[in-house]
């Protein structure tokens, strides 16, 4: 096979340099298209159940009728789109085991989303406020309401988001603190599971799996790998497999498609873009600079 | 009524949408917009969340006066507007401080290095950590050779050369040549392999946001506003 010759190489540079120039805006939208085409059109792609997903539901699914758990629900509208349909997935997972859910907020603009999701998803499966749940609201002091919730969860709440004392809230009326608690659950997209870990967890021992968008993900895995909590869902990829896993597919299951497609779209244009760059560079090298 | 707040959600979206195309005014308006509903709305929530319940209904309606003390060491940070007297909202920030290191550092030591520490070098039997140097895990992969007992197998390993080597990256007592130099290139590859897990899942993380946006705007705006 011969060598290509010097005007052949001189085209291929000159093309290549053109798709190394190519407009982002065509780039914008072949992702739009991507992500577009299988929200109307689902593909249903395969998903793969990671253990650090299935740790949180086979622990939800070990605890008896009846337990109590813990979601702080630390995020605010900005990230509604990664943390919103993972933590609809948990609640309505609890509420199918009949799990007592004690839902919080540890951040300022919380309460308005915490509300909105807590209500739907008792709507969705029949419960009941002050008997089967109920929403505490924000308190601020984050590490204090924390610590304060490991002595008596009256200390940060003496009463909750509706201004219902605590202990006027029929499901509350036997709990304390942690210790009548099975798991705390935080969903987040700051770093309160942190916070969750060092004043939670190893002040008072109780268990704690989080939920947080992918930007945050790979930062808790040190985390997992020393127990300190018992699971993570990471993004919409975490929130799809507990969607999958719980047999509730939502807003997570459908946008894996779109997700999947645009990570190929990603690495074709990664490789393309490599490519073009070593042929130019070759070009310079065999034709000398322009 | 639904149809109108969509409407305008929806719009809004496509304003700042524009400005993928390139800059302008629309694009501003709703930046604009942003900035100024979220001050005016963080400003309320903070109020209604933070200084009504916890300052002006505990002195006012429950005749609790402890909470002035915090009150007035939060006034203090306002002295910061002043040039002459902005040294006095250094006592609010000493107390803020001197306290959250205080609470902070016991729990955090445990938490990020004792633990990390002692996960690196024993198991610690919990669940979803994964074994170091357990002759288990190796026994069970000679035993029933497959890929996912590979992985297991070598996990532990893996996390001990990586933070031997990147910690050996990071030691600056000594010139990064002869067999320290090598050991802290193989801690480099390490970090790349760090960043690029942690860049893989920011691009995830970011195009979550736009399908979360598009699948507002396809399937909760679009469809229902003209019935297709």
């Amino acid at each position: 096979m011969e060598p290509p010759g010097e005007s052949e190489v001189l085209n291929m540079r000159n093309f290549m340099e053109k798709f190394l120039k190519l407009d982002r805006r065509y780039i914008f939208i072949l992702v739009a298209i991507g992500v577009i085409i299988p929200l109307i059109f689902p593909i249903g792609l395969p998903i793969d159940i990671t253990d650090h997903v299935k740790n949180i539901y086979d622990a939800i699914n070990s605890y008896p009728p009846g337990s109590y758990v813990i979601i702080s629900l630390d995020y605010d509208p900005s990230t509604i789109p990664e943390l919103n349909p993972m933590t609809y997935a948990i609640i309505r997972h609890c509420f199918k085991r009949d799990l007592k859910v004690i839902a919080l907020t540890l951040l300022p603009a919380g309460p308005g989303v915490a509300e909105i999701v807590t209500k739907e998803c008792a709507r969705l499966e029949n419960k009941e406020y002050g008997t089967d749940y109920v929403f505490l609201g924000y308190k601020v002091g984050t590490d204090a309401v924390i610590l304060g919730m490991g002595e008596d969860i009256r200390l940060p709440f003496p009463q909750d988001y509706y201004g219902t004392k605590i202990d006027d809230l029929p499901m509350m009326k036997n709990f304390k603190n942690y210790n009548d608690a099975k798991l705390v659950i935080t969903v987040s997209g700051t770093r309160m599971p942190e916070y969750w870990v060092a004043y939670a967890y190893q002040r008072y021992h109780i268990k704690i799996a989080s939920g947080v968008t992918a930007v945050m993900a790979a930062d808790y895995y040190p985390y997992l790998q020393t127990g300190q909590m018992i699971g993570l869902i990471g993004g919409l990829k975490g929130a799809a497999e507990y969607e999958k896993l719980a047999g509730l597919p939502g807003k997570a299951f459908i946008g894996m498609d779109a997700q999947s497609i645009i990570h190929m779209l990603v690495i074709v244009f990664i490789i393309l873009g490599n490519i073009a760059y070593f042929i130019v560079s070759w070009g310079v090298k065999k034709g000398g600079a322009k | 009524m639904e149809m109108v707040w969509l409407t305008i959600s929806g719009l809004l979206t496509l304003a700042i949408f524009s400005f993928l195309y390139k800059d302008n005014p629309v694009y501003k308006f709703a930046e604009h917009l942003l900035v100024g509903t979220s001050a005016g709305y963080y400003l309320i929530i903070d109020y209604f969340n933070a200084v009504k319940p916890n300052l002006i209904d505990e002195v006012f309606k429950n005749h609790h006066y402890i909470p002035i003390i915090p009150g007035i060491l939060g006034l203090l940070v306002l002295f910061r507007l002043s040039r002459r007297y902005g040294w006095i909202s250094r006592w609010a920030i000493a107390f803020y401080i001197g306290t959250g290191i205080g609470i902070a550092i016991p729990v955090g030591m445990q938490a990020n290095i004792i633990e990390q520490i002692r996960g690196t070098m024993v198991e610690t039997g919990k669940v979803g950590t994964p074994a170091l140097f357990s002759i288990q895990a190796f026994s069970t992969l000679f035993s029933n050779f497959n890929w996912h007992n590979f992985i297991i197998a070598l996990n532990g390993p893996i996390i001990i050369i990586g933070v031997f080597c990147t910690l050996a990256y990071f030691f600056f007592s000594k010139p990064h040549t002869g067999a320290l130099g090598k050991i802290a290139k193989v801690g480099i590859v390490f970090l790349m392999v760090g960043f690029g897990a942690s860049f893989g899942y920011t691009v995830m993380a970011r195009v979550s946001l736009l399908i979360g946006r598009l699948d507002f705007l396809v399937n909760d705006w679009i469809r229902p506003l003209f019935k297709i």
